[in-house]
């Protein structure tokens, strides 16, 4: 019974009908979603996909945002052009530090990735000249979007939502270039490598050439989702390279559920939607969070999508597809 | 540069860390024996620095009442640092370390803002004992007296430490555990309350760090997540889990931080970050420390 139901094509659409519904706020908040779900599922190629464990992923999300930022305020960059930049300006960054990173293992790896993130933090905070230090880059200018003006159905928007429209386009060719890159080849070897280090090893894999490439890639994807969050957010501040911002991705991660593709976007969009409720209610929203994260640690270490895959077999009492790989692709390459 | 404003600068230096060697020291502590890297010390730290203006309010600020106030957070803060491990965090020991570390990043989420529902988000300090109130002329610098006092506590406890942990029985047991669980369960030792005795030590330290730092500087919400990365910083110069590795870790931190700012204004929060990375790429187990695994 193979009934599928093509979910990322209905989300896709889904999103697209938010700006008409007419609410600036529920714009927002998707637009928040979109973007932070890149930016978690960039750190799960690491943690969920070749078992790396990083504390410093913000430090590209903030290389991203500050290097889109300043060439579009200060230079006058085009955006897309800006937005690639910050990208790639991220990317070379996670290889200079990727480099030192992946010759240590485990703990010793988080510790340098948290380190490499601080010296990230204290450049921003300090530069003052160019990143403008404490205070951050207010007034990042969103993109030129006048000729959307000439599209119909389009041009009535607010330019937040016709930004949003312009996010979730490039989000979505960012996740189909994930998700390639995960199905790939490439990928594989990355899952066996979180699987086994030392088989991979010995079938004649360059284990830290291989972390290194999804380490470049991981920052290349996270600085993207920065950029975009840099206008996003009408500023870029230091607070963006901070290691409690590191945690972010994680919780989110954590939340979705890291076995799976699409539970790092599940856990962003569920993190953000409790952040709105919740701050309605009370200021002490990192309580909730903290208490949310202890009964997930505890009692549902899958994640969301974990859960309700689970939930699924034993309604069904069938395997579903599991999050590792059924098949072994070390004997059926050696 | 005059001697003494250099001396003085030292002197500054010595001084910070002295006080990050009070915490870096319990954070080693711990994931030496249970390797397990708490980013929740800092929020310890936190709470030792409220309870002790907490108990200075109720004693009244005259008087010495400051050294109970100090003992009385660092044993509440060692107290709740025990319950937390035994209640919550041993469930976690055979899951990756993501998890545990995500655990105690929670503790800091919930912690602060427990604290800030407490104690409000206002600055709040607390004044010098009366007995080490004055200060003193040293080499043309004025040196408070508290400061020197705190000069003086660091290399003492880190002498109480290194003997209890080479010379007596329990601190043989305490190095076995960090060297070989299973083993030292085989032969009969109960390593679940070792787990918890060095939560509890490692929780008191935070906190008589926190207590003790409040005549110095201000309480401030935030201070719990500044100083974990520096407590980060000095444990792993030093070597995670070596002792005196944290505590030649911590010199080094407080001079870099002190000169630092003569050399490059402005950048010392960015060169001991530097220093850090500068040693897990050509030292990853520190400068006293053993490769471990």
């Amino acid at each position: 019974m193979t009934r599928r139901v093509p979910w990322t094509l209905l989300v896709a659409l889904t999103l697209l009908v938010v700006p008409f519904l007419g609410s600036r706020f529920y714009t927002f908040v998707a637009t928040d979603i979109v973007i932070l779900a890149l930016f978690a599922t960039s750190l799960n190629l690491l943690l969920g996909f070749t078992g790396l464990v990083t504390f410093g992923h913000a430090a590209y999300f903030g290389i991203g945002a500050y290097t889109c930022a300043l060439l579009m305020k200060e230079l006058g960059v085009p955006f897309l052009l800006a937005w690639l930049a910050g990208g790639a300006m991220a990317a070379f960054f996670a290889a200079v530090f990727g480099f030192f990173c992946v010759r240590l293992t485990k703990i010793y790896f988080a510790m340098l990735t948290l380190a490499f993130a601080q010296i990230v933090w204290a450049v921003c905070f300090k530069w003052n000249d160019v990143t403008g230090g404490e205070q951050g880059l207010p007034n990042v200018p969103y993109p030129d979007l006048e000729w959307m003006d000439a599209v119909p159905l389009l041009a009535d928007f607010r330019v937040g939502d016709k930004f949003f429209f312009v996010a979730l386009v490039l989000v979505a060719c960012c996740f189909a270039a994930l998700r390639r890159i995960v199905d790939s080849p490439f990928g594989r070897i990355l899952t066996v490598i979180r699987d086994n280090p030392e088989r991979a090893q010995f079938i004649g894999i360059n284990v830290r050439l291989y972390e290194l490439a999804a380490f470049v890639v991981a920052g290349f994807f996270a600085g993207l989702s920065g950029a975009l969050f840099g206008i996003f957010n009408r500023g870029v501040f230091p607070d963006f390279a901070y290691w409690t911002k590191s945690a972010e991705p994680l919780i989110m991660t954590l939340l979705g559920g890291m076995g799976h593709f699409w539970g790092p976007a599940v856990g962003a969009a569920a993190l953000i939607i409790l952040n709105q409720q919740i701050t309605s209610y009370t200021e002490y929203w990192p309580f909730v969070l903290g208490l949310v994260l202890m009964i997930l640690l505890f009692a549902f270490p899958g994640g969301i999508v974990g859960t309700l895959a689970g939930a699924r077999w034993r309604l069904r009492r069938r395997p579903v597809t599991l999050p590792k790989p059924a098949s072994d692709p070390v004997s059926r390459n050696a | 540069m005059e001697p003494s404003f250099l001396f003085g600068q030292f002197l500054g230096g010595l001084t910070a860390a002295m006080f990050l060697f009070l915490i870096a020291s319990g954070l080693s502590l711990i994931f030496g024996v249970l390797r397990v890297l708490n980013f929740a010390h800092g929020s310890f730290y936190m709470l030792g620095a409220y309870l002790a203006w907490q108990i200075v309010r109720w004693v009244g600020p005259e008087g010495e009442g400051f050294w109970l106030a100090a003992l009385g957070a660092a044993l509440g803060v060692a107290i709740l640092g025990a319950a937390i491990e035994r209640l919550l965090l041993r469930h976690l020991y055979r899951r990756e370390e993501l998890y545990q570390l995500l655990f105690t990043y929670a503790l800091v989420l919930v912690l602060a803002d427990v604290a800030k529902v407490t104690w409000g988000t206002g600055q709040l300090s607390v004044s010098r004992p009366p007995s080490l109130s004055g200060s003193l002329q040293l080499l043309g610098i004025t040196v408070p007296h508290y400061n020197l006092f705190i000069i003086l506590l660091g290399p003492t406890i880190a002498l109480v430490f290194w003997l209890l942990l080479q010379r007596t029985a329990i601190g043989r047991v305490v190095r076995a555990a960090a060297l070989d669980r299973e083993m030292l369960s085989a032969l009969g030792a109960n390593v679940g309350w070792i787990y918890t005795g060095m939560f509890f030590v490692g929780s008191f330290l935070a906190g008589l760090g926190g207590a003790l730092v409040t005549p110095t500087q201000s309480i401030v919400p935030g201070m719990d997540v500044a100083v974990i990365v520096d407590a980060f910083i000095v444990v792993v110069i030093g070597g995670l889990g070596s002792f005196w590795g944290t505590f030649l870790g911590a010199l080094i931190f407080g001079q870099v931080l002190a000169f630092g700012i003569l050399v490059f204004p402005g950048f010392s929060i960015f060169a001991v970050s530097a220093l850090m990375a500068t040693i897990l790429v050509v030292r990853p187990w520190g400068l006293l420390g053993r490769p471990i695994r």
